[in-house]
């Protein structure tokens, strides 16, 4: 142990969801013997959000199916849990931080606290007009879907959207779903795989409007309709919006660290001497990719909470890059979809297993002579011999002679 | 030390088959089969990575 090992007596984090808990299990499981606070601005001890747009949202489960704090996993983290407060302000250099405005000291700082949903404007105490992010907004959406609205209307069709649709669609509520890109997913997935997830929704009979917006949500107290772009108006008892989230770092105005889009991070998690960030509220950049990223995914929010625990452990010199290739999944209807990797939407294409037409198929992407991502549809096992490729850096070539010999 | 999977919290997401694939196997039929469900401790890191990955939290590991 070199000289220069910090010597840490405490460490505090702030986000008590699945990036700060994984952080606070890390320290454990590695051995921390010091006090660990735990701070969480939602009254509700740790969940899981996945969940809140699939099985609870369906009123498949309850509750207490999605907690990730179950007695038995908490007792031995012996934590000091603050929930139902917020950090409101912190000041890196004095190494303080205000909970619900009173200061307190810190020794060492876990960021954590996520994402809010982005609203549409105008549409502030419009009974009728939800987003979905936390568990109130989960069991506030299952109750409207459970009164049998006579029509919803999603606005976005990303991963939230489709979700919510699908959920909407198993209650027998007729569904408008209206997307501001041509193809669903286009920017990411590209349009040929867009189009394809595109076509899940249609088969399960939800109108899909794309390449348009929407210019008022409309109701005198509770939402009516929803008028598009393209003048057309659509009557709605019931509006999702998922339009993408904001970074939550409000707080840190004046902290000193750097915020653009999130907490500005170097490429071991650190933001700033004894503090770093992890989950959708840390922006890093990942050498893997030599591109500054922030990720919303919750396989991110457990690696990186882990990796920015340990960090906070680590000198300089011992500290390690965070350098994961992205992975998701989302499960609509009955098809469970993948992606890992950063593929673009001019990226090469190849279906390497499974077809469009079956609605099952494993894709892969390449550019400049390197995969650089996987897609599946009902395919799992072959997401996950191809992610093991994009992890040893796999040229396109070589996946394509996987390929090959999986058949 | 001895692998249980909760069958019915499974999804087939494969994370596990990708972080242990001695232990786990995602086949054709998109069930996980579980091929060694006593593996020895040099595993253990491993299968802790598996418990925490895994999307539906369907993993045990019990000594």
């Amino acid at each position: 142990m070199s000289d220069e090992m910090p010597v840490r007596d405490s460490v505090t984090i702030v986000g008590a969801s699945l990036a700060g808990l994984r952080a606070a299990e890390t320290l454990r499981r590695d051995g921390f013997p010091g006090r660990i606070t735990l701070i969480g601005d939602e009254p509700h001890a740790p969940y899981d959000r996945p969940p809140l747009s699939k099985q609870l949202l369906a009123g498949d489960w309850e509750v207490d199916r999605i907690s990730l704090s179950p007695t038995e996993r908490m007792s031995g983290l012996d934590l000091d849990m603050r929930l139902g407060q917020r950090a409101t302000a912190l000041d890196v250099s004095a190494h303080t931080i205000d909970i619900e405005g009173v200061a307190e000291g810190y020794d060492c700082l876990l960021i954590a606290t996520g994402a809010r949903c982005r609203t549409l404007p105008g549409t502030e105490g419009l009974a009728g007009v939800h987003t979905l992010r936390t568990l109130d907004d989960s069991i506030a959406i299952r109750d409207a879907l459970r009164s049998g609205p006579r029509r919803v209307v999603v606005v976005g069709a990303g991963f939230i959207g489709a979700e919510v649709a699908a959920t909407a669609v198993g209650y027998g509520a007729p569904v408008t779903m209206v997307e501001a890109l041509p193809v669903p997913m286009g920017r990411v997935l590209g349009d040929t795989v867009g189009d394809v997830v595109a076509g899940v929704h249609v088969d399960n009979g939800v109108d899909l409007r794309c390449g348009v917006g929407v210019d008022e949500v409309c109701g005198a107290g509770r939402v009516e309709s929803v008028r598009l772009s393209d003048g057309t108006v659509v009557e709605a008892d019931l509006v999702v919006v998922g339009i993408g989230v904001i970074p939550n770092t409000d707080w840190l105005d004046g902290s000193g660290l750097t915020v653009d889009d999130g907490v500005l991070c170097d490429e071991t998690c650190l933001a700033a001497p004894d503090v770093t960030a992890a989950g959708d509220v840390a922006r890093w950049p990942n050498p893997r990719y030599g591109e500054v990223m922030r990720v919303e995914h919750w396989d991110n929010a457990v690696e990186q909470g882990a990796h920015a625990a340990r960090r906070l452990t680590l000198s300089d010199e011992e500290a390690e890059p965070f350098s994961p290739v992205p992975w998701f999944w989302s499960d609509q209807y009955d098809r469970k979809v993948q992606l890992a990797g950063r593929p673009r939407p001019d990226d090469e294409v190849s279906v390497v297993d499974g077809s469009f037409e079956e609605r099952r198929f494993a894709a892969i992407y390449g550019r400049d002579g390197r995969l650089t991502a996987v897609f599946g549809m009902n395919r799992p096992r072959q997401v996950m011999q191809y992610k093991g490729l994009l992890e040893r850096g796999a040229s396109w070539s070589e996946a394509l002679e996987f390929a090959e010999d999986q058949i | 030390m001895r692998v249980v999977i909760d069958y019915d919290l499974c999804e087939s997401n494969a994370i596990c088959m990708q972080i242990a694939p001695d232990v786990f196997e995602v086949r054709d039929d998109d069930f996980l089969y579980v091929l060694n469900e006593t593996p020895g401790e040099d595993r253990r890191a491993s299968l802790d990575e598996a418990v925490q990955r895994c999307p539906k939290q369907a993993i045990r590991v019990e000594d």
